[in-house]
């Protein structure tokens, strides 16, 4: 398969300072190894990849990132977009998502009894204000912030080609329309930083197509920084800016696709010793060809 | 082999293969048990008379036909459930509700009310009386413990301690409490006083608790249940002790040169409870469809998911106790005026289950349902010992109650009138789908 399917990643967004800075941040669950010092700093505007084989500490890293897990040691510094420094480690996570970083997990976790519709007005409305006293009486407030949260909650499901299914209940969707509705969701609490969690697992090479197209406007339209875990290389190859290497809790690689794509130690902790194989099976764009379409693969190869 | 045991035989090897057979008479046991248990006493004088007025009585027949009704229900929806699950699947993916035209439904609603208001002038006293103490007081409790129970799910087992606290604070502010505040009020401004102890209550209550996982929540309200009643009993200098306190006033308005008084008659203690009942379902109504409804069902989906979108959970489930607490709170000021007498007595655990009972049977996080199924929980014991079926005796009501409860668990555990989320979310569960345990699924386990 020829890579012409997926956009050319565009470096032009790439610049600015740092929007998140993780600082030698090591986490264990009483004795086994999360993340073991990882240095990891992504710039403003920017869609950073972390790819890793299974077990290699990247979800370890987002829940770090998100106020889900708390680090033994080590800092992480949020930068929002108005200049203010805030340290995550010891935050929870709604207090994490009202600084500016939003999240959809590997496994898609949305309100299933709810509409589509229902799903992103909760993320809308999380950044809203109307208390129960508010709700009650139905003030002026809340009717407004109804009003707004309706449009938004539209707006956002036009952005990710959910508009028609917006009354369909969440259990109702396909896989693909899931991801995707968790990123609307996720992306109705207006985040300056957008954590996705392997968005393509378990997704179809059309959909693929189109979620990288839909992470692509993400970022350039919304001016969303992504922090992208992913295990579909040619998806990653092709839309990340830059690209960190987890394994074994550490970060082993850091730099550009192409970069990423001959570091000897990358191609060691995927391919192990099994390099001439792989290539001798058809894969002959480096590693990322041979993890292809199968999520998890770089894991099963070490 | 005799041609008994041979019989003996068939029945039993008949138990163990035939599903029907073995649901048909473990559905007989079960009449027969209720039919046991609410039926007299045995005496030392007439050992046996307890077994013989209960099982050797025309009334067996009632509860075996009871017991074969149930099995039939399961017989049908056994063999026909799938073809029924696919109807009503239909249904729900076309009109999203019932009565999808808001104007029959406010149609209804303005029915219900006028029935509501002209049919009690036709009771008895002694039905008007019911109608307030029983049906009345107990529509507002489950409407209140339907915000914690149904929208927010929360599991709170001492619900009767914010009514006790409620009472107990009518019962100062008008000054019939042994200890007097600097000025007595009239009932009415008591209202909010009542209502802001129960919620303060609520709130000190539940933000440490509501931290900790549902299980303990459930713990700790029992507790909290038990401690207001014992507080209440033992602290005779503040509560007036276990005989209780008399001399609560009843409410009356003597304002702009009205007066009125609400004396012992029960007409118009209606009137006024049917007021506050309709201005709290209003209110409540517009609670569920608002942002706070919404996420209160988020957080009862998936609570991780709910924290990663940004809501405070802690904040929103102490909210939905507090709101109930204060609910409860009104419930129990208002009947501590009309009867104008408190006792730690009427505090009971009991009370708290019975309560949610109520919310189960109506159907959980509907307020249709929270308003019905207390009404006709509460009035049915009532109707029942005046027109006596099968033996009915009222004090066997928990037990009828218990059967009830099971039954309903089997056949619609979202209850008599569900709200439309619960059910989805029930029917989701049956397919296996939704509320995956704590934080195991934002990861493929804890080094992902």
């Amino acid at each position: 398969m020829s890579t012409s399917v997926l956009p050319e990643p565009s470096a032009a967004l790439a610049t600015g300072d740092a929007i998140v800075e993780v600082v030698d941040v090591s986490l264990s669950f009483g004795g086994v190894t999360g993340l073991a010092g990882v240095d990891l700093g992504q710039r403003r505007g920017e869609i950073l990849a972390v790819i890793g084989p299974n077990g290699a500490g990247k979800t370890s890293l987002f829940n770090c990132l998100t106020g889900v897990y708390t680090p033994q040691s080590g800092s992480i510094v949020f930068r929002g977009a108005n200049g203010h420094e805030t340290q995550v480690i010891g935050r929870k996570p709604h207090v994490v998502n009202h600084l500016g970083i939003a999240r959809t997990f590997q496994t898609s976790r949305l309100f299933n009894a709810l509409t589509a519709f229902e799903n992103v007005k909760i993320g809308v409305e999380s950044r809203q204000h109307t208390g129960p006293v508010g709700a009650m009486l139905r003030l002026p407030r809340t009717r407004r912030e109804e009003r707004d949260s309706d449009a938004r909650s539209t707006e956002l499901l036009d952005f990710v080609g959910l508009r028609a299914r917006a009354n369909e209940l969440a259990s109702a969707l396909p896989y693909g329309d899931r991801r995707r509705l968790e990123i609307a969701r996720a992306l109705g609490t207006a985040p300056e930083l957008l954590l996705l969690d392997e968005p393509a697992a378990g997704t179809n090479p059309s959909e693929k197509v189109e979620l990288a197209a839909l992470i692509r406007r993400v970022n350039a339209d919304m001016g969303v920084s992504v922090l992208l875990i992913e295990h579909d290389m040619r998806l990653v190859m092709s839309l990340a800016h830059r690209i960190v290497v987890l394994n074994f809790g550490r970060v082993i690689a850091a730099g550009t696709p192409e970069e990423i794509q001959r570091n000897p130690a990358v191609i060691e902790a995927y391919l192990g010793t099994t390099e001439g194989e792989r290539e001798a099976s058809g894969g002959s764009e480096g590693p990322g060809a041979g993890a292809g379409t199968d999520p998890g693969a770089g894991g099963e190869e070490r | 082999m005799s041609a008994a045991a041979t019989d003996r035989v068939l029945f039993v090897r008949g138990l163990r293969t035939n599903t029907d057979a073995r649901r048909l008479f473990a559905c007989l046991v079960g009449g027969l048990v209720l039919a046991l248990m609410t039926g007299p006493s045995g005496s030392a004088s007439a050992p046996t008379s307890g077994f013989t007025g209960s099982i050797l009585n025309p009334r067996v027949f009632g509860f075996l036909g009871f017991g074969a009704a149930i099995w039939l229900l399961m017989t049908v929806r056994h063999r026909f459930g799938d073809r029924i699950r696919a109807a009503s699947d239909r249904v729900q993916a076309g009109p999203r509700r019932l009565f999808p035209d808001r104007r029959v439904r406010y149609g209804i609603y303005v029915v219900v009310l006028a029935i509501a208001i002209v049919y009690p002038m036709h009771l008895s006293s002694f039905w008007q009386e019911v109608l307030v103490d029983q049906v009345g007081v107990y529509v507002l409790l489950a409407v209140g413990l339907n915000v914690v129970v149904g929208y927010a799910g929360l599991l709170d087992l001492g619900y009767i301690a914010f009514y006790a606290i409620g009472a107990y604070s009518a019962a100062y502010w008008t000054g019939a409490l042994p200890i007097h505040p600097f000025v007595h009020l009239n009932p009415f401004w008591a209202i909010p006083f009542a209502i802001l102890a129960a919620t303060l209550a609520g709130v000190i209550l539940g933000a440490p608790t509501l931290r900790l996982r549902g299980d303990y929540l459930a713990i700790v309200t029992l507790g909290f249940g038990e401690i207001i009643q014992i507080v209440a009993t033992n602290l005779t200098g503040v509560t007036g002790g276990a005989q209780g306190v008399i001399g609560i006033p009843h409410f009356s308005i003597h304002l702009f040169g009205i007066r009125y008084a609400w004396g012992i008659n029960n007409l118009p203690y209606y009137y006024l409870l049917l007021g506050f009942v309709v201005l709290v379902l209003v209110l409540f109504r517009s609670l569920e469809s608002s942002r706070v409804g919404r996420f209160w069902t988020a957080i009862r989906e998936d609570e991780v998911a709910a924290e990663a979108s940004g809501i405070n959970v802690l904040k929103y489930k102490v909210m939905a106790f507090a709101i109930g607490a204060s609910t409860s709170g009104f419930a129990g000021m208002l009947t501590a005026s009309k009867i104008a007498f408190v006792e730690p007595g009427d505090f009971t655990v009991q009370l708290s289950i019975l309560i949610l009972v109520l919310v189960i049977f109506g159907g959980m996080g509907s307020l249709p349902g929270a308003v019905v199924g207390a009404a006709v929980l509460q009035w049915a014991p009532w109707y029942l010992r005046e027109h006596p079926v099968l033996g009915f005796q009222q004090q066997d009501i928990y037990i009828y109650l218990g059967a009830l409860l099971v039954v309903m668990m089997i056949f619609r555990p979202e209850g008599m009138i569900p709200s439309r989320r619960r059910k989805r979310e029930i029917g989701l569960a049956e397919h296996g789908v939704g509320h995956a345990d704590a934080l195991s699924g934002t990861g493929s386990g804890p080094v992902a």
